[in-house]
């Protein structure tokens, strides 16, 4: 098998959260750390879809933003084609920043107000040196009708287009710079329904148009179906498992990743009752103990509560649970 | 045949520019049954949250009815005094908000906030306000209510506050509850949660529900009937079932094919091109003709009224008009 473009070796992130030095010391309080991310490892293959799924605080976006550097890494890995982030030469690093690109979730809040939208999708390749001012403005006006809009839309500023157009917009400047993969964040999570999908179905065009590689972040689970090869299901944190995305919806391993799935509101009607699910997402500042999901978790037994359980080999991909091939029977 | 509980003839909403009128809503009719949930669906825009607005007499000014009535219980309640709206609206009309960190009073207690909508609408003692409000947060799922009651709203979690704000609801043992995306702002795990609360409760107490969300699935899972708005206007109002297995309206249809579900095997997703009008620029005709598949001649000159169709559905479209059947 090919070597995965991105790999991805027991990420951390920790946050300090303390309270100013003085509070401390009158109050007498150690520092405090939240964990967004930890211990997370996960390889990304050339032209897939690996999407990242879970609830608010799970870390989902903070391994969003570490991946483009936009937040740096408190321990652990990223290689990119092989490479090492954290070894690279600023000159090197330059260069490879070109071959990754984010999409963010809000339209409204990504794209520079006071910029043309030319401009705007033009920067990239200024900035990366990729063309001149004149050949980067026809590249860009390209770009425009490759993601359904018009040439002349280049002249116009974003407050003159509604929100699923300016997802569109942000596309063609996350494409301009001609990257390999490209980290989207939560894209269409401002978006309506139906703008929603010609969003999903423009980036699947573009995927087997250009091979692109997508790190696909989203909350809502039948989006991430529909566009993702496999998933990675966060919580507290932790990647609890990671599956092929068609074989997780049929058979969930983790327990928590049942839970999701079982709270999903659904258009079947199938009049089924759902298993109502029990609590919520704990303070990450003091997860629990052991497994952070046994408070909530179903097959809870005395060992969860010792122990963090490493990621271990399941048929359709590989989940942190003990009681792995026992779930099946429930 | 049972009275509606609530009546929305015709309803028309402005908000008066200084370039012009903004017809928000128009001739928007409907019905809500007692006991009855029903689901509010569209794109934002599209009208959902300013119909609950008009119900409660909230509108934003410069927003104003300018056209149509609202009746509960077959009293008119839309151009009745501030005073007299004020004694509707929480007694008779309970809402729930999508944010409920904002609709929740941060420097009042949550026993403070619940004993005084209780007493304001009720007659009933401090203490009897009180033991109410713990009962009442007991069965909206809080643990130890006796002891939470005392507790200010940042020391509850999200879905913990909306399990108070439902409360604060129900308080006065309102006739309908108007629910307004009560469960954007959760994550799925508690969404579900609320959902099967606000279902158990209100039935419990037969209060009817006006269910308003942007959630195909949440209505799904919820309502008894479906209101689909577009552009202000009513696309399509049917049962639950109806709506989803078989659309009828094309805006319906097409919204139906654009949400990707648990279980459907197609690659692509249906969707439809371009997006809702501006206000400004709502299309002579059929608001929904630029965007249709179906569109012919009189789409773009005629609009259409609901058109009754087969168990009390309504599609404003003129596929399903008998003339154009006919000739």
């Amino acid at each position: 098998m090919a070597e995965p473009l991105i790999r991805v070796e027991n990420l951390w992130r920790k946050f300090d959260v303390s309270k100013p030095f003085l509070n401390r010391v009158i109050e007498r309080e150690e520092k405090q750390f939240l964990t967004a991310t930890a211990d997370v490892s996960f390889e990304i293959n050339r032209g897939e879809t690996f999407a990242l799924v879970g609830e608010s605080g799970s870390g989902k976006s903070t391994i969003a933003k570490m991946m483009v550097g936009l937040v740096g890494i408190s321990g652990g890995k990223i290689s990119f084609d092989g490479r090492d982030m954290a070894g690279l030469s600023p000159k090197e690093l330059r260069d490879l920043r070109r071959r990754f690109q984010m999409i963010f979730q809000d339209p409204f809040a990504s794209l520079n107000p006071r910029w043309r939208v030319g401009d705007i999708i033009a920067e990239p390749m200024i900035t990366f040196g990729m063309a001149n001012a004149t050949d980067a403005r026809k590249e860009a006006e390209r770009l425009l009708g490759v993601v359904g809009l018009s040439a002349k839309d280049a002249e116009k500023f974003p407050h003159e287009f509604s929100g699923g157009q300016r997802q569109r917009i942000a596309i063609a400047r996350a494409l301009s710079s001609k990257p390999e993969f490209i980290v989207c964040d939560e894209p269409t999570s401002a978006l309506d329904v139906s703008v929603q999908a010609q969003i999903l179905n423009l980036m699947r065009d573009l995927q087997d148009e250009l091979g692109l590689t997508y790190l696909f972040i989203s909350h809502d689970l039948s989006v991430v179906r529909h566009m993702a090869n496999r998933i990675g299901v966060l919580y507290l944190g932790r990647l609890v498992e990671v599956s092929e995305a068609k074989a997780l919806f049929k058979e969930p391993q983790h327990p928590y990743t049942r839970m999701l799935l079982e709270a999903v509101p659904d258009l079947a009607l199938s009049g089924r009752r759902r298993k109502s699910v029990e609590g919520e997402i704990p303070n990450p500042i003091s997860p629990p103990p052991g497994c952070s999901f046994h408070p909530r978790c179903p097959l809870v037994r005395p060992e969860c509560k010792l122990a963090i359980p490493g990621r271990r080999p399941t048929p359709i991909g590989s989940a942190a649970c003990i009681a792995i091939g026992e779930t099946a029977t429930l | 045949m049972t009275k509606p509980l609530l009546s929305v003839r015709d309803l028309k909403v402005e908000f008066p520019t200084r370039r012009g009128v903004l017809t928000a809503l128009n001739g928007v009719s409907f019905d809500i049954m007692p006991g009855e949930v029903l689901g509010m669906v569209g794109e934002s825009g599209a009208g959902k949250s300013l119909t609950g607005a008009s119900i409660i007499g909230l509108l934003e000014p410069p927003g104003r009815i300018a056209g149509g009535e609202i009746l509960l219980k077959g009293e008119r309640i839309d151009n009745i005094s501030p005073d007299a709206m004020r004694k509707v609206r929480g007694k008779r009309i309970g809402m729930v908000f999508q944010d409920p960190l904002t609709s929740l009073n941060p420097l009042y207690t949550v026993a403070k906030q619940l004993t005084e909508t209780i007493m304001t609408h009720l007659p009933v003692s401090a203490s009897e306000a009180r033991r109410r409000a713990i009962a009442l947060l007991d069965r909206v799922g809080i643990p130890a209510a006796a002891r939470r009651i005392d507790d200010y709203p940042h020391h509850f979690s999200g879905g913990m506050r909306q399990r108070v704000v439902i409360a604060l609801a129900l308080c006065a043992e309102p006739e309908l509850v108007i629910a307004d995306e009560p469960t954007t702002a959760l994550d799925v795990s508690v969404q579900a949660q609320i959902i099967d609360l606000i279902k158990e409760i209100c039935a419990e107490r037969n209060a009817a529900v006006m269910l308003i969300t942007h959630d195909m699935g949440v209505i799904a899972e919820t309502a008894d009937r479906v209101a689909v708005l577009y552009a202000g206007r009513l696309a399509e109002i049917g049962t639950v079932h109806d709506v989803i297995t078989r659309p009828e309206h094309p805006y319906t249809q097409g919204l139906m094919g654009s949400i990707p579900t648990l279980t459907q095997e197609s690659d692509r997703l249906i969707s439809i091109p371009g997006s809702m009008p501006r206000l400004n620029a709502i299309p002579p005709g059929c608001a929904f003709n630029p965007r249709c598949t179906q569109t012919f001649g009189r789409c773009t000159a005629e609009r259409p009224d609901p058109i009754a169709r087969p168990n009390g559905r309504q599609v404003a479209c003129w596929l399903y008009d008998e003339e154009k059947a006919h000739g």
